[in-house]
């Protein structure tokens, strides 16, 4: 496969910061492919998210290099589409939903506001929103937290870019939410032969869905492969635990069959 | 023995005239975890704050603890308070955040009168211990510990009026899934030494199906579907429990 990045010893502080967010990660970015960064809080898995994105905070440190195929770093808004976890927080709450959704393909492709607007209504039919003229003109306190998250991604891809970081971008949602919104963006990567950075705390919505996933712990990575080469033989023990830790409908419930109490009773 | 019913409970917010309960209808037994279960505005954060008497319902009854839950008000209801405690998601937006862990703890025990000033020290520091906390986090400030710690100090604070039941709303949901265990495991401990029951609401099944005796499917400010956790979540009868099953995520590893 082809590398689209080839990220080699980075390494990220932030200002103020003696310890680095990041430090020494080289790993591989393919053209197309589904990624999964994995880790816990403080595993810095934003900051990686952050810095390919270009996004992160005045003063930060960056060492290490990116080199990207294309030759230049991608313009963020343009070819580098990114959704973020909290979509109150991203979305202007004063503009209407298809006014942000053309703003970027307004300043990056030139578009008229007419034009600008056509292309709102049509991202947000892609991301499946119900009645995208009518939803265009909606501000964003008027959806539910899943439909803002569709117009981020609808902002995301409204110009196209060739590459899309979602940054834990369902985990502020339900779980049947959730569940939407991860189909939804497989789909829209799909279609459009997108390559995918899912930043995700959650191994299991992983392994569902990426084609490979690098576990991220403390800054450093830990270890990255094929999603079911890492998942049926992890290497590291950090990934034994994750995977361990994982709890779902078939993990062996914590509590006894009945409670205490009703059983003290019981004959 | 029932601890807490409630029946016919409605409740709908002014202004929107959203209808977030919309007669519910529950009981718990002493000791018993009731796993409460939907999607984001099904209504069951409304239900927990009704049954809390933080949110005061439009009609409908609750008893607990043999006593009109609702007819209190006043010093008797702060004195009965004691007995149904809450731990929420966000802990810190729960606390004074100049508090240090000491003084949310001591508080308490000084409202509800538990232990004499001279030996509060001593029972803050029993109370950390019993939550796997060193005694020297007494000092600290309540910003100065991580997310799970936090939520240990939160269900220090609510075992320390010796509860009959503790309402958790999404108290586990913003933890990473090591600390969440290890809390999850706490809670579970606590229940089998000092028969306390759990009114346990989220939007993660997996963590019900961990802890909750029985389930309750909320949608639309109903509760759809009730039953032993096993039942709900192999045989789901509802359109929202099933939704909800299919929605945890399965760890795909062949």
């Amino acid at each position: 496969m082809t590398a689209l990045c080839e990220i080699r010893g980075l390494s990220v502080t932030y200002r103020g910061e003696a310890a680095p967010a990041l430090g020494g990660i080289d790993l591989d970015i393919h053209a197309g492919e589904r990624l999964a960064i994995i880790g816990e809080s403080g595993s810095g898995k934003s900051t990686f998210a952050r810095a390919l994105a270009g996004l992160l905070p005045e003063g930060a440190r960056v060492a290490g290099h990116m080199r990207w195929t294309a030759g230049s770093s991608p313009q963020p808004g343009r070819d580098l589409g990114f959704v973020f976890q909290d979509p109150t927080a991203s979305l202007n709450p004063v503009l209407t939903v298809g006014e942000q959704v053309g703003e970027g393909a307004r300043r990056h492709l030139g578009l008229s506001w007419k034009a600008a607007h056509s292309l709102a209504v049509e991202m947000l039919e892609k991301v499946r929103l119900p009645d995208p003229e009518r939803t265009a003109k909606a501000f964003p306190h008027q959806l539910s937290g899943g439909q803002r998250q569709r117009v981020a991604i609808a902002a995301a891809l409204a110009c196209g870019p060739g590459m899309l970081v979602a940054d834990e971008a369902t985990s502020a949602l339900d779980m049947v939410v959730q569940a939407e919104i991860v189909a939804l963006l497989g789909d829209l990567v799909g279609a459009a032969g997108m390559t995918l950075l899912f930043i995700t705390h959650d191994i299991a919505l992983a392994s569902g869905f990426a084609d490979r996933v690098a576990i991220f712990r403390k800054g450093a990575l830990v270890e990255a492969g094929p999603t079911r080469a890492v998942l049926a033989a992890p290497e590291a023990a950090y990934t034994k635990t994750l995977i361990a830790s994982h709890r779902d409908l078939a993990t062996p419930p914590l509590i006894r069959a009945v409670a205490p109490l009703i059983r003290a009773v019981a004959p | 023995m029932t601890l807490l019913s409630a029946e016919s409970l409605a409740k709908r917010y002014a202004g929107g005239g959203v209808t977030a309960l919309d007669g519910v209808s529950l009981h718990l037994s002493a000791g018993e975890t009731l796993g409460l279960a939907g999607a984001s505005g099904s209504g069951k954060s409304t239900l927990a704050r009704v049954l809390t008497r933080l949110v005061e319902p439009d009609v409908g009854s609750i008893r607990f603890a043999g006593e009109d839950w609702l007819a209190l008000s006043g010093a008797p209801l702060r004195r009965r308070r004691a007995k149904m405690q809450m731990v929420f998601q966000d802990v810190l937006g729960a606390f004074n955040p100049r508090a240090t862990v000491a003084s949310v703890l001591e508080d308490p025990l000084r409202i509800h009168g538990i232990v004499p000033k001279g030996e509060r020290a001593r029972a803050v520091a029993a109370l950390l211990d019993r939550v796997g906390l060193p005694a020297a986090y007494a000092g600290r400030s309540i910003r100065a510990v991580s997310g799970g710690e936090r939520q240990r100090i939160a269900i220090a604070r609510a075992i320390a009026t010796h509860p009959a039941l503790i309402v958790l709303d999404e108290a586990v949901s913003a933890l990473d899934v090591s600390v969440r265990e290890k809390i999850l495991e706490l809670l579970v401990t606590l229940q089998e030494e000092r028969g306390i029951a759990y009114l346990f609401v989220s939007h993660d099944l997996s963590v019900l199906a961990a802890v909750a005796h029985r389930i309750a499917i909320m949608e639309a400010g109903r509760i759809v579907e009730t039953g032993p956790t096993a039942r709900v979540i192999a045989d789901p009868q509802s359109p929202a429990a099933r939704a909800l099953v299919r929605a945890v995520p399965r760890l795909v590893i062949a």
